[in-house]
This record gives structure tokens, C-alpha cells and sequence, in this order.
């Protein structure tokens, strides 16, 4: 037995199986993004006055990325226009392109991720705020015995609202420097990773789950590419289609990012 | 009529070794292997395993999830006493939560949520969509197959690991998720039990499961149709099918957006659904705060009432192949059925928030929301008028399926008249969160979708095995639940309007100062003792799914034995071998007219299948008569 219009498309449809199958998961995939951008303008919306973050997030980095993932959907596009002109050797150079770009992708995203992980706000007992990027902790550091010293490279501010628009003049022209603070003096301490607030929540959520979706994607190229390319030699049409439908589903997870760069980075 | 069928050519020739290997046992018919059992009924990619898989999972589960009820109930009634016959069992398996054989308020919140939780997504939608789907879908539309085979396995075996992860929540330390079937937040992040997580990664997968099939399903219906099965010849059981589909493909990506949200909030400790200030117990919160419950309520009921249609449409499609078969004449208002169809599907995803009036969302929101909700009642009320006027100057042929059926309507016409008070946000403010609320939902569900999945059952039942059903102990199984379904569900209603509220673990005594005679709002006496009432007719609906669990297993080996075709029906279903092979044609079907063609003039039978040539049909073409 076998199922009809695997390879070949449909006449009346013009589809072939596996191309109606990849756009509808994509229409769930937009209801699943477009439940977590709603759930984003939400919590936006409702931020009490002054506490919703502006250019807390890298935008050079950010723009970097923005550009891997084009040049990515570029060398994804190539890749198959080179299966279907029958040239196999380009298929693996555009494909080996697409997969280091997507790998650089994840490096710098996790790089990103470690830089809100180290970053430090600490609430101090006179009321102000300790806030920057950890440099060490004594060896005897323990809050909660109230023993030791933490050293942030950062400032000290007496409104937690100073920190939330970065993009002001302020808060640009603030000086940043070594700040030591003994345990004894602080009420309570937490880094910049997802309970730190609405936004850094909403941001590793969306961003986690796009990273999810590029390592997914990733994934599946490398199969295409590596083991998975014997089929060329037996099927080439059912090995290109499989190349074309892989690339639907990258070309929506960079077009995902390119909602989310300005959404979290530019606004 | 089986010779002329034998005229086509045939439709794929064995081949001995292919490229495509989605089968791993579609060899040529030389050399048969065997399949192990492994192979045959567990990791199978065959349409018809799959949807007994799913069929036979989602009635146990539905029994579980009974079970669970009859506890609550009892507890209701009588608040505190432990459970006879099965006390001990239950203190024995869940330890402190069930300790000397009563229900804790804790426990019953745990079996509140997972009753709801069960029922819903592991019994009647895995049931309704997913075994029915599976079985019938590729039969009706003449296809060899789903589009995706081993997609479709997967789709099983996620709902099976959701399934298990649901169960061991209820013995990890803390229990089950308690915080209802909807799992609003705040409750749900600050109840301590890691259950809620259970249920949140269980929900993760069932939504999976649910998302591969309706890919499946549409890919399905879009590309394997036979030739000349035009869509408007499909039979309307795919038309509902192919809707429910498209819901469950676009209404529960937003809920698993929800469920990731919640599952961080739970385990991350992030704030999306905590506000600021959030205290428990007295004690303030070490969240951040800044987030939005009513942001679940939202997300969770744009999945939540689509979901209403997902259990109520291949329901409905199932109640219309009935209906068409036994009165023995064309269904009426086909077109009518098909763009209803698709409206109410529209038309669902713009409905959700009536089921929030309470929450302050504001009431010009909630205005807009209740002239959509009266508008969703139009297309229904239509579907149900073609049921209705079918019956119309039928000759009715009466038999366990056509009387589930017919049972359908009335249960169904009670669960959807009793839904517009509720639909309307003044009357809504009273009765919202009160009993009367789940006598309406569940006279859709329960005498509502689940008689037309059991008339289902009973009626595809000799496609499936050859053998029908015991007619007698079917009729039983009809007349019994039909009657305790109605005790049971019935005064709910009285109990809701008089004000007694749904989730109290006591059955409303500390509540409602019965114990206090002439209390400012106190329940009636005579409201309380409905509790006893309603407790002794949900054992005895128990008792009454015995026969149907007897005859289900006694007929597979014992029961009559039938041809291909035994309720003389047209669809394409009804024109493949019993039971059908891997394959499910002999030859491809050639579509040459609609799905109902019964008792049509000139005609030999008072059939005429939709494949069968123009030519042998009538000495001319019959419909030039019209």
C-alpha cells in the first residue's frame, strides 16, 4: 500500500502531501507566537507607569542576529534551488552555511543569556539599589548567615525606576565602577534572570522558545545534510521536497525573530 | 453490485520493494509476514488500529474519570462519612489526602480538576475526534490511508504518555492539580503541589498529540479524497470532521502558549499571571508580581470554547449518518449543514470571554461577546433543525444507533436552550459558578455528545469485527442511561437556580446554613436532600454501562454475524471488505454522487452507494425524473 501524492502534487490541490502538512503546522505555530506576543502587549499594557524596561537588551548583538538569520534564510533558499537544478555539491556547501549561521545564532543568544544571568540587582537595607554585572563573591559570602562581601561592576541608585529606562541620558551618562557590598547590608538579591520581572519573564519565554525552534530546526538540516542525504542518490524529487519543507519551517522560525528584535530589543 | 465494483482497474499495484517505506509490512501480496503483536496493535501506522487504540484508551479513561465523580458525589452527599466498599482502597493507594477512607477538601479539589481534565481532553475529544476520525475518515473519502501514517502513531503515543503523566500525578507528594479543569492562576501557581506541573506537562502533550492529528486530518481530507469525491459529496461526518480540525489546529496553540507560561510561573518562578502584592496565607509573595490573571482566562478560554465545538461537532456528523441511514431518505439541508458547519467553527474562536463576565473585564467587552454568543446559537440551531426535519415523513427504521441518536436531540436541545441565560451577562452574573452551570455543560457532553459517540460506537461496531452488537442489552443500555442521566442531571438545575455554588467540597452544608433554619439565604432543605438524590443515580448510570462494557467485549467473538454492508448505507465506508485491510480498498473507489442517496426512484434497493456506476443504477439516470 502506499499513500498517493507523497512526491508527485495533487492535481487539483497543486500541493504535495508533506507542503499542506508543514503550512498548517506553521498556522499553529503563528496561534502559538500569537498567544505569547498577546500575553507580551498584556503585560506591557499593564506595567505600572515607569517600570516597563527600555534598551535593557543588547541591540547590537540583537542586530547580528537579526542578520545571521537573514543570511540564513538566504543560503536555506540556495540549498534548494541548488537540489532542484540537480546540483548536489552546492546543496552541501549552502547547507553548511545555513547550519554555522544558526550555530553562531545559539552561541551569541547564549551568550546574551549569561550576561542577564551575572547582571545583579541588589536591595539594600538604606533603601537604595546595588545593580551590575557580578565580578566576584568573597569565599565566605552567605546571605543568608549575613556573612562576606559581593562586588558588582555597576552603580548604586536610590529609585528603582533609575533603572529602568537605559536609553535615557542619565542612565547613559551614569557612572559604572566596582561596587563592594557586605552581606549584613543587604535586604534581598537577585539576578536578571526570568523572576526577576514581567519583562526579563517574557523575554527568556519568547526568546527561550524561539531558540527551541532554531535548535529544532538545526537539527533536522543537519539530518537532511548528513545522514539523511542518501536519499538523494535513490529519490532526488522526494529528497528536494524534503528540502523545501524543512525550509518553510526556517524560514518562519526567522521571520518569529524578526517580530521579536524590535519587539524586546528596539522598543 | 459488488460485481460491477470489480470493473475499475486496480487501484495500486503490489510493489515487492519501494523508496517510500512508510509501512513496515506493505509487502507484495506473495510474501505475507506476519506482523508481531508489537507491530499489529502498538507501534501500528494502519488508520483503523489507530483509532481503536484511541477508542479503547478514551473509554477507559471516561470510566476513570466516572469513577473520580461517583467519590465526589458521594462525598457531596454525604460530606466527611468515608466512602463505603472502596474507603480503605482509596486510603490504602493516596495515603494522607484520603485518610480513614473520607474525601479531604483536598482530594475532592484534585478529583474536581482531574474529572474535567480527563473527560474532556483524554475522553470525549480523543474519542470523538481522534478514534472516530481515524476509523471512518479515510474510509468515507475512499483513501488508503491518513496522509502521515507513522505522524498519526505519534500523535497515540503522545496522547498515551499525556495520559500516563496525568494518572502518576495523583501519587506524587501534595496530589493531583487541584485548581479546577481550567486551572486559573493565581490558585494554580500558589496551591502547594507539584501537580499542577503533572498537569501543565501532560496538557503540553496531549496538545501535541491533538496538533498532529489535525494536521493529519485536514492534510487527509484535502489530499486523498477518491477520484469525483467532490467536497460537496463528502458525507457530513467528514464536513464536521474536517471543522473540528481546523479548531483544534488553531485553538489550542494559544492554551499551550498559556501552559508554557504557567509551567514558568511555576517552576521558574516568573509573574505572568501574579499581581503585585499577591499574599497567601498572609504572607506576601516572593514574586515579582506585574502580571495579569486575567491574561490566562483569556488564553485559556480562547482554546476553552472553540474546544465546546471540538466535542459537540463529530458528534453531530456522527448523529447525521445516523439519522440518514435509518430514516432511509437524503439528509435534509445538506448545504445548510456544511456552511453552518464551517460558521460555527468561525465563529467559535470569537465567543470565549462569556465565560469571564464575572471577572470586571469591563461591559462593553462583554457586550460584544454576548451579541457573538447569540449569533454562535443560529448555525447550531440550524444544524439541529436538519436533524430534526430529517425525521420528517420518515419511515423510521428504530435500532441501538438510531436511538442514541434520537436521544441526542432532546438532550442536546436542553443543554443548548439552557445556555443562553448564560450567554446573556445579566442572567449570567447570578447563575454563573453555580450548579446550574454544570447541569447545561454536561447535558451537552453527557446525554449530549457522549450518546452520539455511544450510538457510534454500536454503529460502526460491525465494520470494525463483522459482528454487531447484542440488540437487547443495547436497547437496555439506552433506556437505562437515558432515564439516570436525566435524574442525575436534572436537578442540578434547581440546585444551581436556588444558588448553590459548584466547587464546594461539602456539598454546600457549611455554605448554605442549612443547619440554620429561616437564614438569610440558606438552601432549602429540600435543595440539600437533591444531593442524595442525584448521588444514587449516578451509581445506578454506573450500574447501567455494565451491559454496554459486557456486549462490547461479548460481541467481538459472540456476536451476530453481518456482511459488509448490514445497515444498508451508502458511504464508502459501508463498500470496503469487513474489516477493512491494510489498504482498506480492494479497489479505488470512483465517486459518482452524493452521500445520501437513499430510496432513490428507479432503484433496485433503497441504497444507492456513492460508488456505484450511473449505468447499473437505472436504465437512465434517475435524477432526470426530478
Amino acid at each position: 500500500m502506499e499513500i498517493p501524492y507523497t512526491v508527485q502534487a495533487r492535481p487539483d490541490t497543486g500541493l504535495y502531501n508533506a507542503k499542506l502538512g508543514i503550512w498548517l503546522f506553521l498556522a499553529s505555530e503563528v496561534m502559538l507566537f500569537g498567544g505569547l506576543f498577546s500575553a507580551y502587549v498584556l503585560l506591557r499594557v499593564g506595567a505600572e507607569p515607569g517600570m516597563w524596561p527600555h534598551g535593557w537588551l543588547n541591540v547590537t548583538l540583537g542586530t547580528i542576529n537579526t542578520l545571521l538569520l537573514a543570511l540564513s534564510a538566504i543560503t536555506t533558499l540556495l540549498a534548494w534551488a541548488a537540489c532542484k537544478v540537480r546540483d548536489f555539491t552546492k546543496f552541501k556547501i549552502f547547507h553548511a552555511c545555513t547550519i554555522l549561521l544558526a550555530l553562531t545564532f545559539l552561541g551569541i543568544k547564549s551568550y546574551e543569556y549569561h550576561d542577564k544571568l551575572i547582571h545583579y540587582e541588589i536591595k539594600l537595607n538604606n533603601g537604595t539599589f546595588a545593580d551590575g554585572h557580578l565580578v566576584e563573591k568573597s569565599a565566605d559570602f552567605d546571605l543568608a548567615k549575613k556573612t562576606g562581601t559581593v562586588t558588582l561592576h555597576g552603580h548604586i541608585v536610590t529609585d528603582e525606576k533609575e533603572l529602568m529606562d537605559l536609553r535615557s541620558p542619565e542612565a547613559k551618562s551614569a557612572k559604572h565602577e566596582e561596587v563592594t557590598v557586605a552581606a549584613t547590608d543587604i535586604k534581598s538579591m537577585g539576578n536578571y534572570g526570568p523572576r526577576h520581572n514581567t519583562f526579563t519573564a517574557i523575554y527568556f519565554t519568547l526568546t527561550g522558545l524561539h531558540a527551541l525552534h532554531i535548535f529544532g530546526g538545526t537539527v533536522v538540516i543537519f539530518y537532511f545534510w548528513g545522514p539523511g542525504s542518501r536519499m538523494w542518490k535513490t529519490d532526488p524529487e522526494r529528497f528536494t521536497n524534503r528540502i523545501e519543507v524543512s525550509g518553510l519551517f526556517w524560514h518562519f522560525v526567522d521571520l518569529v525573530w524578526i517580530f521579536l528584535f524590535p519587539v524586546l530589543y528596539l522598543t | 453490485m459488488s460485481s460491477t465494483v470489480q470493473q475499475f482497474p486496480p487501484f495500486r499495484e503490489p510493489k515487492s520493494d519501494h523508496a517510500h517505506d512508510d509501512h513496515d509490512h506493505d509487502h507484495g501480496q506473495g510474501e505475507h509476514h506476519e506482523p508481531n503483536f508489537w507491530q499489529k496493535y502498538i507501534f501500528s501506522t494502519d488508520h483503523k488500529v489507530i483509532g481503536i487504540q484511541y477508542g479503547f484508551m478514551a473509554l477507559c479513561f471516561m470510566l476513570f474519570g466516572f469513577g473520580l465523580m461517583l467519590f465526589m458525589r458521594w462525598q457531596i452527599a454525604h460530606p466527611g462519612v468515608p466512602v463505603p466498599l472502596f474507603g480503605p482502597l482509596l486510603a490504602k493507594v493516596l495515603g494522607q489526602p484520603a485518610a480513614g477512607g473520607a474525601i479531604s477538601p483536598e482530594l475532592y479539589n484534585s478529583f474536581g480538576a482531574m474529572h474535567g481534565t480527563i473527560m474532556v481532553f483524554l475522553g470525549v475529544v480523543p474519542l470523538a475526534f481522534a478514534a472516530f476520525g481515524n476509523y471512518v475518515v479515510p474510509l468515507m473519502i475512499g483513501a488508503p490511508d491518513m496522509t502521515f501514517p507513522r505522524i498519526n502513531m505519534a500523535s497515540f503515543h503522545a496522547f498515551f504518555l499525556g495520559g500516563v503523566v496525568m494518572l502518576v500525578s495523583f501519587f506524587i507528594p501534595g496530589g493531583a492539580a487541584q485548581a479546577g479543569w481550567t486551572s486559573y492562576s493565581p490558585l494554580a501557581t500558589t496551591i502547594p503541589t507539584n501537580g499542577q506541573a503533572f498537569w501543565l506537562v501532560g496538557m503540553v502533550l496531549l496538545i501535541t498529540s491533538s496538533l498532529l492529528g489535525a494536521v493529519n486530518f485536514i492534510a487527509t481530507i484535502i489530499q486523498l479524497r477518491a477520484p469525483g469525491m467532490t467536497w460537496m459529496r463528502l458525507p457530513w461526518f467528514v464536513w464536521a470532521q474536517f471543522v473540528t480540525a481546523f479548531i483544534l489546529l488553531l485553538a489550542f496553540p494559544p492554551l499551550e502558549a498559556a501552559g508554557v507560561l504557567q509551567l514558568m510561573d511555576n517552576v521558574a518562578g516568573t509573574s505572568f499571571f501574579l499581581p503585585t502584592g499577591l499574599a497567601v496565607g498572609g504572607q506576601l509573595v516572593d514574586r515579582s508580581g506585574g502580571g495579569s490573571p486575567l491574561l490566562w482566562q483569556h488564553l485559556f478560554w480562547f482554546l476553552g470554547h472553540p474546544e465546546v465545538y471540538v466535542l459537540i461537532l463529530p458528534a453531530m456528523g456522527i448523529v447525521i449518518e445516523i439519522i440518514a441511514n435509518n430514516t432511509r431518505k437524503p439528509i435534509w439541508g445538506y448545504k445548510s449543514l456544511v456552511y453552518s458547519s464551517l460558521f460555527v467553527g468561525f465563529l467559535s474562536f470569537i465567543v470565549w470571554a462569556h465565560h469571564m463576565y464575572l471577572t470586571g473585564m469591563g461591559q462593553k467587552i462583554a457586550t460584544f461577546f454576548q451579541a457573538t454568543t447569540m449569533i454562535i446559537s443560529i448555525p447550531s440551531v440550524i444544524i439541529l433543525t436538519c436533524m430534526f426535519l430529517s425525521l420528517w415523513g420518515g419511515s423510521i427504521r428504530i435500532n441501538t444507533p438510531m436511538l442514541f441518536a434520537l436521544g441526542f436531540l432532546p438532550m442536546f436541545g436542553i443543554g443548548g436552550l439552557t445556555g443562553l441565560p448564560l450567554g446573556l451577562a445579566a442572567a449570567d452574573l447570578y447563575l454563573h459558578d453555580t450548579y446550574y452551570i454544570i447541569a447545561h455543560f454536561h447535558y451537552v457532553v453527557a446525554p449530549g455528545t457522549i450518546f452520539a459517540l455511544f450510538a457510534g460506537v454500536y454503529f460502526w461496531f460491525p465494520k470494525m469485527t463483522g459482528r454487531k452488537m447484542n440488540e437487547f442489552w443495547g436497547r437496555v443500555h439506552f433506556w437505562c442511561s437515558l432515564a439516570f442521566m436525566n435524574i442525575v442531571f436534572m436537578p442540578m438545575f434547581a440546585q444551581g437556580i436556588k444558588g448553590m455554588l459548584r466547587r464546594m467540597s461539602d456539598g454546600a452544608v457549611n455554605y448554605s446554613a442549612a443547619r440554620v433554619p429561616n437564614a438569610i439565604d440558606a438552601l432549602p432543605g429540600s435543595v440539600m436532600q437533591l444531593n442524595g438524590v442525584i448521588l444514587w443515580a449516578a451509581i445506578c448510570l454506573g450500574i447501567a454501562q455494565i451491559p454496554f462494557i459486557i456486549n462490547l467485549f461479548w460481541s467481538i467473538k459472540h456476536g451476530e454475524k453481518v456482511g459488509t454492508n448490514p445497515w444498508g448505507a451508502t458511504t464508502l465506508d459501508w463498500q470496503t471488505p469487513t474489516p477493512p485491510p491494510h489498504g482498506n480498498f480492494a479497489h479505488e473507489p470512483h465517486v459518482v454522487r452524493g452521500p445520501y442517496e437513499y430510496s432513490a426512484p428507479n432503484h433496485a434497493t433503497d441504497f444507492t452507494p456513492q460508488d456505484e456506476p450511473e449505468s447499473s443504477s437505472a436504465p437512465l439516470n434517475p435524477n432526470a425524473h426530478h
